[in-house]
């Protein structure tokens, strides 16, 4: 600690961050507080910050919908089956790039990334009557591919930053034991890249669960998120906006926990390494 | 049993020749050490005999089998790393039981193995630790335990104590030295340090670019290098190499003389070379002379105990004859002269 | 540095993803490429001729396209302009230590994980509306009649909907570049006399270039995008006010069904996006050799 903090200049910084902070963290404060009123109050003006009748009553209306657990199944069943599908195929792309590179694995690296700066209307069409006749229309199937193809460079990116930071001997010293490349991977990899991994799967969880281009065009009603449920409160029940503020504030809870874990993590993958 | 041999092993890395033919033969208990400047050759050497590198031509024979074809596993070998590599997620234990359990050796045989190594290696108060917990010896000492443990034909080290201190090298050199005299088993063993070269090895080899410079004993290697690189390398300080004027006497382009072996004399005009004292290093045990020789230019003397010189002083030195060394132009050692 | 069998099996891990990205992109972006090329109609089955450019003609010579071209291309300039500026602010300000500095950063980054339809709804509905929404509340309170955002200022509206969003991502990135910072050259130019104007111009500034010119091209690729906030705020409009190039793509593709004229449009965002996306390839892969 060599730099000498006036008390007087840490009060004024907390006092500007701390302001800055609230204003920026207020739209979703101001939906949390919302999902506890009554939709009078939520549209009562002026607004009553919390000296409300707080109320649960808007959350048991939204979870007795029939069909709010249905989009939140699809929710968790699209981003782990799209996370667990990218994992089973990048762990091994990411060990052959990261441990016995040639000289087309940077180009591969390149062009992989590349494909993630395509913008989604370019192939919309295709996907879109490719879904059709193949009858993948609104099925989690066939979006549970998509948004393991669409967040694949990003994991593959993030496990090959991961991996390059073990070190090969450790590797081959799994070699000399005698432990086939399964094992190699399995017993030796893999536990040594755990903190890696997981950070790779919380952020392809999040990202799979705000996904909001795919989901809302190729879903109606089977295979729908919650992105897209949310969607329908658009209109015409954008009216009701405390049963609104209280699903989403449900739909986006365990996200926000999970990415506030993972902040330090994220950078990198969202970089592609680019920042540490 | 462990006699290993390679013929004409040569190795490129893409397009560059970094091995360009090699015969040697390892005998079965020997302590075998390949020693040579960084770049030398010797780690690309070993990783082709443990089979972490594909050779791009010429055989490896353990006890009269190729191996060339066969992956790490198969060769019977075990490596101790320059990293000790060791899993970082497993316990001493388990570190050192990894290669039976893949070997797939029943627990009660595993355990046995396993606690008989920590008790030659004195492991066993660390052996539930991980390595994280563990001193840089005690991680070396975890490195060569599982390297034992599975009994291989041959021990690879690969500079295995170049991340110890000064005095922790020292002991675990007495160390490897013990475990080589009990387990009589064939060790191969990789440095750039020729005082670690000279010391453990019964034999060793001297590489240079890719090449065998010289396979012998240590001594041999001192008394009678091949020819000016050896004599450069191996010793310690240095061997002097002098040309021109004072290299014609003896009819030869270069000759070298080790520090040892130069004779001094503080008094008036005895000696055949007059020089001026640079530097003087008092050690105690030993005094190194760093001088500068007339028509000659620096040479190096080590004289054994005390000597009372110090910067500016003119001293007189006499090369001991029958330790003079004579090179020909291409730097190879003239025999047929002494 | 390997055995040739290690490499062997090494290229067949890698080969499944390699495999699979280039069925996903390449042959949707050739099958667009031929859409483009055919006068083509979901209500009009049948009927598909080759038209040769005349899609791409009709597409980049039709007003809405210039119309749409200019709200993309206003809409990622201002949205980068205020969450680079904004960003680097609050990371220099968010990097000071403080009281409460893990919760506040917390907070500022929350938006960044909150699912676009949701962050469109609060803002359309719970902040925005001209009546009850809290910004009205707010006019009301200073004296000024409440302004019907996303109906007189819908481009505007969107343009800080999404900021909103983003800034966190670059706070976020320029927070962790900040954090490299090695302290003891701001002590060795505080030594020389650098006040803090000085300071951050000449020592700070030139430590996030690299950051911020990452946050500039990865947002950039995001918001040529941008897509769930326009549908579920305001469909594009009033009028066309806040079409952008992925919205018409969207809307004559799955509104009027005309394939062809929106593969072509699909095309031109691919070659909008290409643009932007070699620059951030080379960066990266200069970052790789390094």
């Amino acid at each position: 600690m060599a730099r000498h903090i006036t008390t007087q200049r840490k009060i004024l910084v907390t006092g500007g961050a701390w302001l800055a902070a609230f204003i920026i963290f207020f739209p979703v404060l101001w939906m949390f507080l919302t999902s506890f009123k009554s939709e009078l109050d939520a549209f009562s003006q002026p607004p009553s910050f919390l000296f409300f009748e707080w109320t649960t009553e808007n959350y048991a209306t939204v979870l007795e919908r029939s069909d709010y657990f249905r989009f939140a199944l699809n929710s968790v069943w699209l981003s782990l089956g799209s996370t667990a599908l990218g994992l089973l195929v990048a762990v091994p792309a990411a060990w052959g790039m990261a441990f016995s590179p040639t000289k087309h694995t940077r180009g591969t690296l390149l062009w992989m990334l590349s494909t993630k700066m395509m913008p989604p209307v370019g192939v919309l069409i295709p996907i879109y009557l490719i879904f059709r006749d193949w009858g993948l229309l609104d099925t989690r199937f066939g979006l549970i591919c998509i948004l393991f193809l669409m967040n694949l460079p990003i994991i593959i990116w993030m496990l090959y930053t991961y991996f390059k930071d073990i070190p090969m001997d450790i590797l081959e010293a799994a070699r000399m034991d005698g432990a086939t490349l399964g094992k190699e991977i399995l017993y030796v990899l893999m536990p040594m890249a755990i903190p890696g991994i997981a950070s790779t799967v919380l952020l392809n969880i999040i990202l799979s669960w705000n996904e909001a281009f795919w989901t809302l065009n190729l879903t109606t009603i089977d295979a729908a998120p919650l992105t897209a449920f949310i969607a329908s409160y658009s209109s015409p029940e954008g009216l009701f906006w405390a049963k609104l503020s209280a699903a989403s504030t449900m739909a986006i809870a365990p996200i926000i926990i999970l990415g506030w874990f993972s902040q330090k993590q994220l950078v990198r993958g969202l970089t592609f390494g680019a920042v540490k | 049993m462990g006699r290993i041999v390679l013929e004409k092993v040569s190795k490129y890395f893409g397009d560059v020749l970094v091995i360009p033919s090699i015969d040697l033969e390892v005998e079965d208990g020997d302590f075998v050490v390949f020693v040579g400047p960084s770049g030398c050759g010797k780690s690309t050497l070993l990783r082709l005999i443990a089979g972490l590198e594909d050779t791009s031509g010429g055989r490896i024979l353990i006890d009269d089998v190729d191996v060339v074809a066969e992956p790490p596993a198969k060769r019977g070998l075990s490596m101790v790393f320059q990293s000790y590599a060791l899993y970082p997620h497993m316990t001493v234990r388990n570190n050192i039981a990894f290669g039976l359990k893949m070997a797939g050796m029943d627990k009660a045989s595993i355990d046995k193995k396993v606690n008989h190594a920590a008790k030659i290696l004195d492991l066993g108060s660390y052996i539930d630790r991980r390595p994280g917990q563990l001193s840089g010896g005690q991680r070396q000492r975890v490195a060569i335990g599982r390297a034992i443990v599975r009994e291989p034909k041959a021990f690879l080290f690969d500079e295995p104590l170049s991340n110890l201190d000064a005095a922790l090298r020292v002991q675990m050199r007495l160390e490897i030295s013990d475990l080589h005299n009990e387990l009589k088993t064939t060790m191969i063993y990789v440095t750039h340090d020729q005082v670690e070269a000279m010391t453990l090895a019964d034999k060793i080899v001297v590489l240079n670019a890719g090449n065998v410079e010289q396979f012998g004993s240590p001594l041999d290697l001192y008394n009678s290098p091949r020819n000016k690189f050896v004599a450069g390398f191996i010793g310690s300080p240095k061997m002097n190499f002098i040309e021109g004027k004072h290299a014609e006497k003896y009819k030869v382009p270069t000759v070298g003389i080790r520090p040892e072996h130069l004779g001094i004399n503080t008094k008036q005009s005895v000696g055949a070379w007059i020089a001026k004292v640079g530097i003087a290093e008092h050690l105690g045990s030993d005094t190194f002379l760093y001088v500068d020789a007339e028509d000659i230019g620096q040479l190096t003397v080590r004289v054994s105990g005390e000597l009372n010189v110090s910067h500016g002083d003119i001293v007189y030195l006499t090369p001991d004859e029958t330790r003079l060394h004579r090179f020909d132009g291409d730097g190879m050692t003239i025999t047929a002269a002494k | 540095m390997a055995t040739k069998q290690t490499k062997t099996l090494a290229t067949f891990m890698v080969a499944p993803s390699v495999i699979m990205l280039f069925l996903w992109m390449i042959v949707p972006l050739c099958m667009t490429i031929y859409f483009s090329t055919l006068r083509y109609n979901l209500l009009d089955p049948g009927n598909e001729a080759f038209v040769g450019l005349e899609n791409y003609i009709y597409f980049l010579t039709d007003p809405d396209f210039f119309t749409a071209l200019g709200n993309t291309l206003i809409l990622v300039g201002s949205v980068l302009f205020i969450t680079v500026v904004g960003g680097v602010l609050l990371a220099i300000l968010l990097d000071q230590p403080f009281f409460g500095q893990g919760i506040a950063r917390l907070m500022v980054i929350a938006p960044f994980f909150v699912m676009p339809t949701v962050s469109a709804l609060i803002w359309k509905n719970l902040l925005m509306n001209p009546v009850s929404g809290f910004f009205a509340y707010l006019a009301k309170l200073v004296g000024v009649e409440p302004i019907d955002w996303l109906g007189d200022h819908a481009l505007l509206s969107i343009i800080i909907l999404v900021a909103w969003q983003w800034l966190p991502f670059a706070t976020l990135i320029l927070l962790t570049a900040v954090g490299s910072l090695d302290g003891e050259r701001k002590e060795a130019a505080e030594m020389d006399g650098a006040g803090p104007i000085s300071l951050f111009y000449y020592i700070i500034l030139p430590h996030l270039a690299r950051a911020i010119t990452v946050v500039i091209l990865i947002e950039t690729i995001f918001l040529l995008s941008i897509f769930a906030e326009i549908f579920v705020t305001t469909g594009g409009g009033p009028g066309l006010d806040t079409t952008n190039i992925a919205f018409l793509v969207y809307s004559q593709a799955l509104l009027q069904f005309d394939i062809g004229g929106a593969s072509a449009g699909g095309i031109v965002a691919v070659i909008l996006a290409n643009i932007v996306a070699i620059f951030l390839v080379r960066m990266v892969g200069k970052n790789l050799d390094a």
